[in-house]
């Protein structure tokens, strides 16, 4: 008997590793596509690239030399494997803006987008998973029938247009929360110059020094932003769960449980939760990823200094280094994250590792 | 009436096509009972009127400018929902602006799901390395972020209508290819497929006659849901300045005019944001009703 379940256990192994293989090799090919749909783009663009750098007074000597350093005299497939090579080396150019390094860039304004978009994720997750759960356990009620009825508005708002609307009601004339940008100016320059910037996330950082004033001015300009991307991933968020929880529901396990009088509350959240939960992580997950990549919008409504706003300042000023710069690096963590979560779904969910 | 009723729902249909008609009529009969479809159906049947009609059914011209009339209350006389900036009638500039918004709409509704189409049918069609390969590609679209993509699409080509419907063309297709394949995959091997090409029929006469017909409801359902998605995309390219270009009344791009006076002229942004929030749910709605109604995997729940 012993004999005949280990060779078993090293199928599953070598399966297992097959499949880690085959979701690094999908990842890497993934990654190159994108790498070569950005540079593709960079290259038909109008704007010519030496131009861009010398100015228009340049000498045909100076012309040529940034010429040879771009490399654009070289063939196609080798300015792309120049490219490939850059980037997996961080080094994803100049902005022609910011006169930085388009990583370096990236690193500074990245913090307040995934500040933004993890609370909003934080902020969806906790509303739009009980209310999922609610309408699944009570279908065709009135409670069923307002939250898909707030769900698809979420699908269908304009974000920012209700950000604006938030901004007027909320910030002009309720006066309950601060306006545009991440901090005031006073509580900005304490923050640059006096406090350690750990992760460059303004709440972790003001929480990690003590400085709580500043902490609540922060919070008092993220939760406007947070909240709207917050329901537009609850949207999301209670609508799936309500049909993984039905589904769940109609189950038979769930009958038994029932009969044999459990508590409904502990066949709904403890039973039912527990087979809900895998799907979910790839929504939330999904979610997260898009709230990323979505609050380029948001970000330009609330003057919020992330990569949003960094990519479409950039696209204003013909940069289009940090523009396709910024695009990868959005595309890599949009990528990145959808594969955490494959992984993580073959960890919680027993069938999907057989 | 009641002979067309009987003709329709009759059990023994002597035809294709009175079979056919007959579905469409079940079908619309459980849709009539969904109301939120209905109410979806009527949104869109509203804007497809205020596209034609617009002419006939706004007040004044939504290019006129007057500058001693500018940024009137809602309820004005003759000012329904205020003056922009310009002294332009807002309600006169959203009924216009609902024929920019349905071009976009139909031009986008019939690329990408064709492209879609094509590219899921002859995956699944052929499987094997064509499969790999095409399936592959739609990934790397899928995987990249639609609106930051339809950005820099949209850097390359420059502002405007057309080019903003080619850049949201480009990121919208892949889940069509994907809807399209599973569809390819289920029919694939079934009888009548093989009885067609024993007959001799090429590839592409089998994917373009009895493949596709096959993955048009699941697209269609898709296209429907999708719309709204592509409104609000549109909406905010034109909101960013990158979509359609001043003085044309698109909606997102006049949302974006209002926003300098948001605090005292709220209306200027409220009012055209509303109507495109009003399209897209009942967009969404439709769509929605439609899953429930045509969908046979959903409609048992």
């Amino acid at each position: 008997m012993t004999d005949s379940s280990i060779p078993q256990r090293d199928r599953r192994l070598v399966r297992l590793s097959l499949q880690i293989a085959s979701g690094i090799a999908t990842l890497a090919i993934t990654l190159l596509g994108l790498l070569l749909i950005t540079f593709i783009i960079g290259r038909v663009v109008p704007i010519d690239p030496v131009l861009a750098i010398v100015g228009e007074r340049a000498t045909p000597e100076q012309m040529q030399a940034v010429r040879d350093s771009l490399g654009l005299d070289l063939p196609f497939w080798q300015q792309f494997g120049i490219y490939v090579w850059d980037a997996l080396h961080l080094d994803l150019g100049n902005s022609i803006r910011t006169g930085r390094s388009v990583s370096e860039d990236v690193a500074r304004y990245f913090p307040a987008t995934l500040e933004l978009a993890t609370l909003g994720t934080i902020f969806g997750t906790l509303i739009g998973v009980p209310a999922g759960v609610l309408a699944a356990t009570r279908p065709g009620s009135i409670s069923d029938q307002i939250v898909r009825l707030v769900g698809l508005m979420g699908y269908s708002m304009p974000v920012f247009w209700l950000g604006l609307i938030g901004l007027l009601v909320f910030y002009g004339k309720l006066d309950w929360v601060a306006g545009p940008g991440r901090l005031d100016p006073a509580f900005s320059m304490q923050m640059e110059f006096q406090l350690t910037q750990y992760t460059g996330m303004v709440l972790i950082d003001s929480a990690l020094n003590g400085a709580w004033d500043v902490f609540r001015n922060a919070f008092s300009h993220i939760i406007l932003p947070a909240g709207l991307l917050g329901y537009v991933s609850m949207a999301y968020i209670s609508r799936m769960t309500r049909s993984f929880m039905m589904n769940e529901l109609s189950q038979e396990y769930i009958t038994t449980a029932r009969v044999k009088g459990m508590p409904e509350w502990r066949v709904i959240w403890v039973h039912a939760m527990k087979n809900v939960m895998v799907p979910l992580i790839t929504v939330i997950a999904l979610s997260y990823a898009y709230l990323l990549e979505g609050s380029v919008l948001t970000e330009t409504i609330f003057a919020w200094p992330g990569l949003g706003s960094y990519i479409t300042d950039a696209l204003f000023a013909a940069d289009m280094p940090a523009v396709l710069g910024g695009t990868v690096v959005v595309g890599v963590v949009f990528v990145t994250i959808n594969m955490l979560s494959d992984i993580i779904y073959r960890l919680v969910d027993p069938r999907a590792r057989a | 009436m009641s002979t067309l009723t009987a003709w329709l729902t009759d059990p023994n249909p002597s035809s294709r096509r009175q079979a056919k008609l007959g579905q469409m009529w079940l079908a619309w009969l459980r849709i009539r009972r969904n109301r939120l479809a209905m109410a979806g159906l009527v949104i869109v049947a509203l804007l497809l009127i205020a596209a034609a009609f617009a002419p006939w059914l706004a007040p004044h011209d939504p290019y006129m400018q007057d500058l001693s009339r500018r940024l009137l209350p809602p309820g004005t006389p003759g000012n329904l929902l205020g003056t922009d900036d310009f002294g332009r009638d807002i309600l006169s500039r959203i009924l216009y602006g609902s024929r920019i918004t349905l071009y976009i709409v139909a031009l986008v509704a019939v690329t990408a799901p064709v492209l879609g189409l094509l590219v899921g049918t002859v995956a699944g069609y052929f499987g094997g390395w064509v499969d790999a390969v095409l399936m592959r590609i739609t990934d790397i679209f899928l995987a990249f972020p639609r609106l930051i993509l339809a950005l820099a699409l949209v850097a390359v080509l420059g502002p405007g209508v057309e080019n903003a419907v080619l850049a949201i063309a480009l990121t919208a297709w892949p889940p069509y290819a994907r809807v399209a394949r599973a569809e390819t995959l289920t029919v694939r091997n079934s009888d009548y497929i093989a009885a067609v090409r024993l007959q001799g029929a090429s590839a592409p006469r089998i994917i373009a006659g009895h493949v596709v017909p096959m993955c048009l409801p699941s697209v269609i359902i898709r296209v429907t849901l999708d719309m709204a998605g592509v409104i609000l995309i549109a909406a905010g390219l034109g909101f960013l300045g990158l979509g359609v270009q001043p003085p044309l009344p698109e909606w997102g791009l006049m949302i974006s005019s209002g926003r300098q006076y948001l605090f005292e002229h709220w209306w200027v942004s409220t009012m055209p944001g509303l109507a495109i929030f009003i399209v897209s749910l009942g967009f969404n709605l439709l769509g929605d009703g439609l899953r429930d109604v045509l969908d046979p995997r959903s409609s048992g729940k």
